[in-house]
């Protein structure tokens, strides 16, 4: 059967037990997914979470050590050549040829999968590059290298795009044109979408579902609504007080707050914003306990990473 | 609907590849106009005849003793009558000059320093001069290290100019005749050299330096993510290394044929074929010393390690005949060597194709051994 005539419900991606280690680090330590086709996922942990290992474990870069790993129900051994014709990669950090090209270094990998022209010519506008298209390499800006990085990774119109952390180390503007190309993209849903971020925000807006990684270990997956515990009405206080709080055992707390070392700042959890603020602000009095600031938001992946873990995403 | 073979990858490769090398402009100074400079800066100083100037010290310890010596000492009695006299800087001790002149083989000037023992040892340590000169009892002695050739035709036209005994006498009238034909000079020496050393560097530089640069950029790794065939990436390097030193040692042997008259007397397929092999052979140690680490500062070490002894050892400038007898056979089988001497058999000695067969065939086995262990440990991430 022809790698791309797999049945439409079978998982693009199925990664079953996988562990790996270097030395004495184990980097990935019994991993199992699936991913379907059309499905967005982010990898979303910190940097030595163990993501980067297993993505190189799916593009087929490293061996896992045990466990399986299936694309488009095929293993990497035997098969690597027809497998890197429907994948799409962009590694962590690539430099290409500097004397070449925006549009030389399309053409020499497009000639890679034995690609017409055109297929260059469309690439360049969909990554923004128009106008750099006959710029060296070397003259690019950090965000236009990873454009031209994911154009690289689109060439082949992959059914498996592999992303490892496409916009670290780029500002914030570079960060959201590669969203903009990521979004475009989620429109066609024959291409599965692998990412890996230590940014919540862009876990929340390119994906599907959210594996949530740490020590190597999946945490919890699931949607966002999912891993939010959907109640969309639950908003987050955190607050600063003009010096540090006593010992709870003194004045124990009507609220489950999560402070930090020096005790001048918290954060807690509300329910029913109307009721629970009153009631807490209250608390705050008597307890003789002065605001100096306050600020109200939703529930992010951010809390939810720290709730489990009491390290934040990008520590 | 895509056409296959549109782009055929080991065009758009060596494309790449070559663009790469030739858009770099240090790397056409470096690979054309520094080799050629070399050439012209060598083949000038060597070829073209200049005076040669050395400098000897005159002992004058204790200067106190010559004035009151009655008997003028023989050095000074010769310096006084054949010499010309230096104007003194200031209160520095006189110096003399004498000039040989010789219309074959040029004209070589003498600059006689008087100096105290100490101060003479301290300019023979340092390499300004190569030779001392003393009286004693009525005697000249020369003072000089046995071991250093220039000290050694110092002394020998010393020996000539102050009258001295040892000076070799031929029963039958000598002559002189100077080799200044095609072949027989420095220059063609030389440019073999050259074009030998010039395909060592470019390989080993080019392409151990090269694909560890890729390495460590992770670019040999992103490549190898696509259907790329590996063999044509190795084989489009080889190639573009190839024509790129075809290249080069073509203008240096231009450059060389307008400048010194620059000639290859034997076989041109011959000489093509030693060429092809020593980039094979070169082309297969660089694979094989790249073939592992992604770090370019091991790179450096790794290319240096291959490099320096064959630059020192291979008779690129000078013969290597002039090594101890014991070491000129393991020098004769290095890559380096073979490639030099087999090129300097066509250039000079007017070589056919079948004499440098040998030296082709060992290159070709030496490139391909490397080749294949190179890539059977090859580290493409």
């Amino acid at each position: 059967m022809n790698i791309m005539q797999s049945i439409k419900s079978d998982p693009v991606i199925d990664v079953r037990g996988v562990h790996k280690s270097f030395n004495t680090v184990q980097a990935v330590r019994g991993v199992d997914f699936q991913i379907f086709r059309g499905q967005s996922v982010a990898l979303l942990g910190p940097n030595g979470a163990g993501k980067t290992t297993l993505m190189e474990m799916i593009e087929g870069i490293q061996k896992p050590d045990a466990g399986d790993i299936f694309i488009m129900g095929r293993k990497w051994k035997g098969n690597e050549r027809e497998l890197h014709r429907i994948i799409g990669l962009s590694l962590q950090e690539t430099r290409f040829i500097d004397r070449l090209t925006v549009a030389e270094t399309l053409t020499l990998f497009a000639s890679f999968y034995g690609l017409v022209r055109e297929r260059v010519d469309e690439i360049i506008p969909i990554i923004g590059l128009s106008e750099k298209s006959r710029a060296y390499v070397v003259n690019l800006s950090g965000g236009q290298r990873q454009r031209l990085a994911l154009g690289i990774a689109l060439l082949n119109r992959p059914a498996v795009l592999l992303l490892d952390e496409p916009t670290t180390g780029l500002d914030p503007n570079a960060r959201r044109e590669i969203w903009a190309i990521l979004r475009q993209l989620k429109n066609d849903d024959q291409t599965s979408l692998i990412l890996t971020t230590h940014y919540m925000e862009e876990a929340e807006q390119l994906c599907d579902r959210i594996v949530i990684i740490d020590y190597g270990r999946i945490l919890k997956q699931g949607t966002l609504s999912e891993l939010l515990e959907t109640d969309t009405s639950e908003k987050l206080i955190e607050f600063t007080i003009d010096a540090p709080a006593a010992d709870p055992k003194d004045n124990a707390p009507a609220f489950d707050i999560r402070w930090n070392p020096g005790r001048t700042k918290g954060t807690i959890t509300l329910a029913r914003l109307e009721t629970d603020l009153p009631e807490f602000l209250n608390f705050l009095n008597q307890n003789g306990l002065h605001l100096t600031h306050l600020e109200c938001r939703r529930k992010t992946l951010d809390d939810l990473f720290t709730s489990m873990t009491g390290r934040r995403l990008n520590e | 609907m895509n056409k296959p073979f549109d782009f055929p990858q080991l065009f758009q490769l060596i494309s790449s590849h070559f663009k790469e090398i030739i858009r770099e402009p240090a790397v056409i100074f470096w690979g054309i106009v520094f080799p050629i400079l070399m050439a012209l800066g060598l083949g000038v100083a060597f070829t073209r005849q200049a005076d040669i100037v050395r400098h000897v010290a005159v002992i004058d310890d204790p200067p106190a003793q010559l004035e009151q010596s009655t008997n003028k000492s023989p050095i000074q009695a010769i310096l006084e009558t054949n010499g010309q006299r230096m104007d003194p800087n200031g209160d520095a001790p006189p110096r003399y000059q004498i000039t040989w002149t010789d219309e074959k083989l040029g004209t070589t000037i003498f600059i006689f320093e008087k100096t105290s023992w100490k101060n003479a040892l301290v300019l023979l340590k340092r390499g300004n001069l190569s030779i001392i000169m003393a009286d004693a009892d009525g005697q000249i002695h020369y003072h000089f290290d046995p071991m250093n050739t220039d000290a050694h035709f110092s002394y020998l036209k010393l020996s000539k100019i102050f009258g001295g005994e040892i000076t070799p006498r031929m029963e039958h009238p000598e002559s002189v005749q100077p080799m200044t034909v095609p072949g027989t000079r420095y220059i063609d020496f030389l440019v073999p050299g050259l074009m030998s050393m010039g395909v060592m560097m470019s390989c080993m530089w080019g392409l151990s330096y090269g694909m560890i640069d890729k390495r460590s950029k992770k670019l040999l790794r992103r490549m190898v993510a696509t259907p790329m065939r590996k063999s044509y990436f190795l084989i489009s390097l080889m190639t573009v290394r190839i024509m790129m030193n075809l290249i080069e040692s073509s203008l240096l042997f231009l450059f060389t044929w307008l400048a010194f008259d620059i000639t290859i007397q034997g076989s041109i397929p011959g000489l093509l074929a030693v060429f092809l092999a020593g980039n094979i052979s070169f082309g297969g140690i660089a694979i094989f010393i790249s073939c592992r680490t992604a770090n370019t500062e091991i790179g450096n070490g790794l290319v240096n390690a291959v490099v320096m002894p064959m630059m020192v050892l291979s008779g690129i400038f000078f013969s290597y005949h002039n090594f101890p007898d014991w070491s000129v056979p393991i020098i004769q089988k290095l890559p380096l060597t073979l490639l030099a001497d087999g090129l300097r058999g066509i250039f000079i000695e007017g070589a056919a194709f079948s004499e440098v067969m040998l030296p082709t065939v060992i290159l070709l086995a030496i490139g391909g051994f490397f080749f294949v262990a190179g890539m059977k440990f090859f580290r493409w991430h």
